[in-house]
């Protein structure tokens, strides 16, 4: 198939930036979007022009490095997956696609497609962890019984790739579904317990720092993430915030 | 070492501005059994009218805690609008909002407004009226009054399309904000599903009752 790309070019972080038009020709539909990013590169390449930059590593879903604003949606129009889980099929040939990158002040371009998310590290380095070392050590998981409606809630949590997906997708660019996955993911767990009032005060905090918007629980969020974490994080983050700011 | 900063933090907005919104709810609910009444017994109308009017503790304690709610509500919700705004400075030159949320969950700052609006149309009807009525021409206790007040605002066919808009927006409003308050809390149990329900059916039932007797009262004249 044949599509006419719309690209947000940014030759660098404190250049401002704009849409090009590229055409693409031979696309087939069992391609990844990122593969069909990649023709269009060596394409650049050939006519001697500047790629396009984007960011991506496993292709695989797993890794959250991919952040593509596709027509209007974050990681394009399939649910539950990442931008290379993408496939051509979803499209049809003289399509018409806009490609832009993951907008928020938190998440600052630094060129192209490829944003900055570091903010997410700061937020899990705010206390995104447990401070016991539990590395090669299987007999305290054993040994601790979790009912296993917590442990299934706890996974589903951990699930979350750290993405971006939910502040792209979301209004006024909130973070609270990341933020929330994180810490319902070591509070519904006994070893995450004893640090929990700490946690949540503290990524909360580095959240707002940050300069993420507000959640007004649109559920965009919820419907983006390729992980499908639920709101129901959200509504956790914020009674145990509530609690830990009444004990702290 | 915890970051305790509840005050400033945004989960503390938001969890003030479902409490000021359930609040608001309330009252409405109260409102709106009130004028139902008015559907069935003109005498009763007036009675609760009345007492509505004239309790100390309604006109004194009550009323000026329900204008701060108002308030609060609104100006928390233009503070949030504002934030949340700043939070993006570029926007996307393709934004498909409609494919994962729905059109009274993105624009509460528009239907707010309406019926901000609306509101100040509704206080300058009753309340201000009331007001002179009461305190600066000092007139004797009516206590047959209100009834006749309230069929003589649905008249004209204009103020009562007005009114009509007004609630249709509010029921969008609700729609949203009823659930979303919930959340806002950290509602999430297994009555959450009912509880969403309830929400649902509160946005429709009440708004358009409103409209109902609205339009009862307007057409019980022609």
């Amino acid at each position: 198939m044949k599509l006419k790309l719309k690209i947000w070019r940014q030759p660098n972080a404190k250049s401002s930036g704009k849409i090009v038009d590229y055409f693409v020709d031979g696309i087939e539909s069992d391609m990844s979007f990122l593969e069909m990013l990649d023709i269009l590169n060596e394409d650049l390449i050939q006519k001697g022009e500047d790629t396009v930059a984007f960011d991506h590593d496993c292709r695989e879903g797993i890794c959250g490095s991919c952040s593509l604003f596709i027509n209007g949606e974050a990681h394009g129009p399939d649910r539950g997956i990442p931008t290379c889980q993408l496939h051509m099929r979803m499209f049809k040939d003289g399509d018409e696609i806009y490609i832009e990158p993951f907008r928020a002040k938190a998440f600052p371009i630094i060129k192209d497609l490829v944003v900055d998310r570091s903010s997410f590290d700061r937020i899990q380095q705010a206390g995104g962890f447990v401070s016991i070392n539990t590395s090669g050590n299987p007999v305290d998981a054993n040994t601790i019984p979790i009912p296993k409606h917590d442990a299934d809630r706890a996974f589903d949590a951990a699930t979350c790739i750290g993405c971006g997906a939910c502040v792209a997708t979301c209004k006024n660019s909130s973070a609270m579904l990341f933020v929330a996955a994180k810490v319902s993911q070591y509070a519904l767990l006994p070893q995450g317990k004893v640090e929990a009032t700490d946690r949540v005060l503290n990524m909360v905090a580095q959240m707002d720092a940050e300069g993420f918007g507000n959640c007004t629980n649109t559920g965009a969020c919820e419907v983006e993430c390729p992980k499908g974490i639920s709101l129901e994080t959200i509504a956790r983050m914020n009674r145990e915030y509530l609690s830990a700011s009444l004990k702290g | 070492m915890a970051n305790n900063s509840l005050l400033k933090s945004s989960i503390a907005k938001k969890v003030a501005m479902a409490l000021s919104g359930l609040f608001l709810i309330s009252f409405l609910s109260l409102h709106f059994f009130i004028n139902l009444i008015s559907v069935f017994s003109a005498d009763t109308f007036n009675f609760m009218s009345h007492f509505m009017g004239y309790n100390p503790v309604i006109q004194f304690v009550m009323q000026p805690v329900l204008v701060a709610g108002v308030i609060f509500h609104f100006v928390m919700g233009f503070v949030l609008e504002l934030k949340n705004r700043s939070a993006r400075p570029i926007k996307y030159t393709n934004y498909n909002g409609a494919a994962n949320a729905s059109w009274a969950s993105r624009n509460m700052i528009i239907s707010g407004l309406v019926v901000l609006a609306f509101l100040g149309l509704h206080m300058y009807d009753f309340w201000f009226q009331e007001m002179i009525y009461k305190y600066v021409d000092v007139n004797a206790i009516e206590e047959t009054r209100y009834f006749p007040e309230l069929v003589h605002k649905f008249e004209s066919p204009v103020r009562t399309g007005l009114y009509c808009v007004a609630f249709v927006l509010l029921a969008l409003h609700l729609w949203h904000g009823f659930n979303s308050s919930f959340q806002s809390v950290g509602f999430d149990n297994k009555y959450a599903k009912a509880l969403h329900k309830l929400g649902y059916s509160f946005a429709i039932i009440v708004p358009f009752g409103f409209i109902f007797i609205a339009l009862f009262h307007h057409f019980n004249q022609i």
